[in-house]
């Protein structure tokens, strides 16, 4: 039995699926985030969990118990919201109070509870301000002080840097990544944010069109996704069509052999390959590499590398990380020889 | 950086501001310099505003009055206001069409129907008598009880639909986020409700009050002459007993009044955001 088990939950209103048949199964201590596009269901979920929405079918099991028709005042989750949703009238300190008070701690304790959880979070100094007084940052890090203070064993996170700047939401993933270790809550986070996703979590909980499509770690989620859309919604990604023929792919190339775990069940004979912009390299194959022809249509500079835009001879189009040396005008409109390792190139069987 | 349409709009609003003025400002200036002129002076027509005994009952009765029925009409509607803002949008809609009906309904009309309900042989002491729960009628009307009846009743509307908009302007992550830290209803609505409804109470409140310190046709309906407040006792130095003096000079404290309460208001700084003044 697992620390917070999902089964089997359904949302629906009215015409709308919002969750189909959801289960997953969080492990103490985990920092499990559920990662989609919008509308996907992942916030209905993270509402279930936390209480403020009624499923329709399937329940939730925390610590064996049923908390299914539970009230959000009685399942004792942190729940740290992506506006933060401080009590605008009340100090910094009193925030941080507020579940201790709730609870009815005596006051030396709230006191002692109030100026640990500051610290933890590097605000003591800032105790007595109001929250419209703090920027951003600041606001989020109370908002996470208050959700911890009272010791609850999971902590539900709904888009909380997505309010944040580039520079300000990397610093946050790390400050969040440390309370994670410091504290040893469970960690429920909610993004679309692909990269925050493979960032922070032990796992991913991939979700579309209300249901989960893959679980897994970031890692394996990355290098060997089960479906076109993890292949596609997790970091950039090529897709060319594909043909086995007497054990050899054509495709990107002709005639190449693929590793014996990445390739298909010996009755499948067409597949969607896919290889990441990263993996394709310039220059003729050497012994053993996967080479191709493409004509370069577009030359697209970001900084440290430059981005190919890329046309097979089959029409398909594909886009290759390159170093940023290469110059533009020398290559545009040529067709030039590429290669990849046949370990970077994935497969995925067609329908899925 | 004003374009020339930001810098000329200001004209939009000229007709408007001269009407004000001319049919608005000018009378109540003619009513200052009336009350600093009439009969024997300044000084005679402001002092009997203190010695006189009649202004006094009539001023305590208006506070009375005034005060009772602010504190009726926002306990009231904010009960409404509460209700609304946690119903279906379909049951919203037609509680907010239900609040706007008396909106269309002359005040007269009102006052009158009052009466019909409320008079020794009306409509609530006749079903109540015929029931048996009473044997004599219940004096509800042409007294402070009527007028206060009839004040809430038409103050009801106003301050549900100030304390609706202040209500649904409140962020309602706030109050889950209450919920998600362990609090129960009656703490949620004591420690984050109430307090971030404080704005639009005291807007509500003030609105109100102002509005009841001069009211002019419930009181003088539903007061049947015997509970007297300030404007229906102008209007009768003005066109009864032609007193002008004390006519003009009770008005003027009128407005003083209003005004300095007004002032007051605004000196808080959730007033002043509640009128929009902006908060930084």
């Amino acid at each position: 039995m697992g620390f917070l088990v999902i089964d089997q939950l359904t949302m629906t209103y009215g015409q709308v699926t919002a969750l189909d048949d959801v289960s997953l199964t969080v492990k103490e201590g985990e920092f499990i985030t559920l990662l989609g596009p919008s509308g996907s269901g992942k916030t209905t979920l993270l509402m279930s969990i936390a209480g403020f929405n009624r499923p329709t079918a399937g329940e939730i099991v925390f610590d064996g118990r049923q908390i299914t028709g539970l009230e959000p005042e009685d399942r004792d989750f942190g729940l740290v919201f992506q506006g933060y949703a401080l009590f605008p009238h009340l100090s910094v300190a009193d925030n941080v109070a507020f579940p201790l008070r709730v609870r009815k701690w005596d006051k030396a304790r709230i006191r002692a509870r109030v100026a640990e959880m500051l610290d933890l979070v590097g605000l003591a100094h800032l105790a007595g301000r109001k929250p419209r007084q703090l920027s951003g940052g600041q606001q989020q890090r109370v908002a996470l002080a208050r959700a911890l203070a009272f010791g609850p064993r999971v902590l539900l996170l709904d888009e909380p840097l997505s309010a944040l700047d580039r520079m300000l939401r990397e610093t946050m993933q790390q400050e969040l990544r440390r309370l994670h270790r410091e504290t040893g809550v469970t960690f429920l986070y909610v993004t679309h944010d692909q990269q925050e996703a493979l960032t922070l979590s032990d796992r991913i909980a991939v979700f579309n069109k209300g249901r989960i499509v893959e679980c897994d770690t970031a890692q394996r989620l990355f290098r060997a996704p089960k479906t076109r859309f993890v292949a596609e919604f997790l970091g950039e990604n090529n897709f060319v069509t594909g043909t086995r023929q007497g054990g050899r792919w054509t495709g990107l190339g002709t005639g190449f052999v693929l590793p014996p775990d990445r390739d298909l069940p010996e009755d499948r004979s067409a597949a969607t390959l896919w290889l990441r912009p990263g993996d394709i390299a310039l220059g003729p194959a050497g012994a053993g590499e996967i080479g191709f022809q493409a004509v370069v249509e577009d030359v697209i500079f970001a900084g440290t590398s430059s981005g190919l835009h890329l046309r097979l001879p089959t029409g398909e189009p594909l886009v290759a990380s390159v170093a940023a040396e290469i110059s533009a005008a020398e290559i545009t409109g040529k067709t030039l020889a590429f290669h990849a390792r046949p370990g970077a190139v994935g497969v995925i069987p067609e329908g899925a | 950086m004003s374009s020339r349409f930001e810098r000329y709009a200001l004209l939009l609003t000229l007709p408007a501001g001269i009407m004000v003025l001319a049919l608005y400002a000018l009378p109540i200036l003619q009513v200052l310099s009336l009350s600093l002129t009439e009969g024997k002076g300044a000084w005679a027509n402001y002092s009997q505003l203190f010695t006189s005994r009649a202004v006094a009952k009539v001023v305590g009765t208006t506070l009375n009055v005034s005060l009772l029925t602010t504190a009726i009409t926002l306990v009231v509607a904010y009960v409404i206001a509460f209700g609304m803002i946690h119903m279906t949008a379909r049951s919203r809609r037609i509680a907010l069409l239900m609040v706007s009906i008396p909106f269309w309904i002359s005040v007269l009309v009102r006052a009158f129907a009052w009466i019909t309900i409320l008079r020794s042989q009306g409509v609530l002491n006749g079903a109540l008598m015929g029931l048996g729960v009473i044997s004599q009628p219940l004096e509800l009307v042409y007294n402070r009880l009527g007028v206060t009846i009839g004040m809430v009743h038409y103050m009801v509307p106003f301050a549900v639909l100030l304390l609706y908009a202040n209500l649904t302007d409140i962020d309602r992550r706030i109050v889950q986020a209450a919920r998600s830290l362990g609090a129960r209803p009656l703490t949620v609505f004591l420690k984050v409700w109430l307090p971030l409804s404080a704005p639009g109470l005291g807007v509500a409140a003030l609105f109100v009050l102002v509005f009841s310190l001069g009211f002019l046709v419930t009181p003088a309906l539903l007061g049947g002459g015997k509970t007297l407040m300030i404007a229906e006792y102008i209007s009768v130095q003005i066109s009864t007993t032609r007193r002008w003096d004390l006519a003009t000079a009770l008005s003027t404290a009128l407005l003083i009044v209003v005004g300095l309460l007004i002032a007051l208001a605004l000196r808080s700084p959730t007033m002043r955001a509640a009128f929009g003044g902006g908060r930084r």
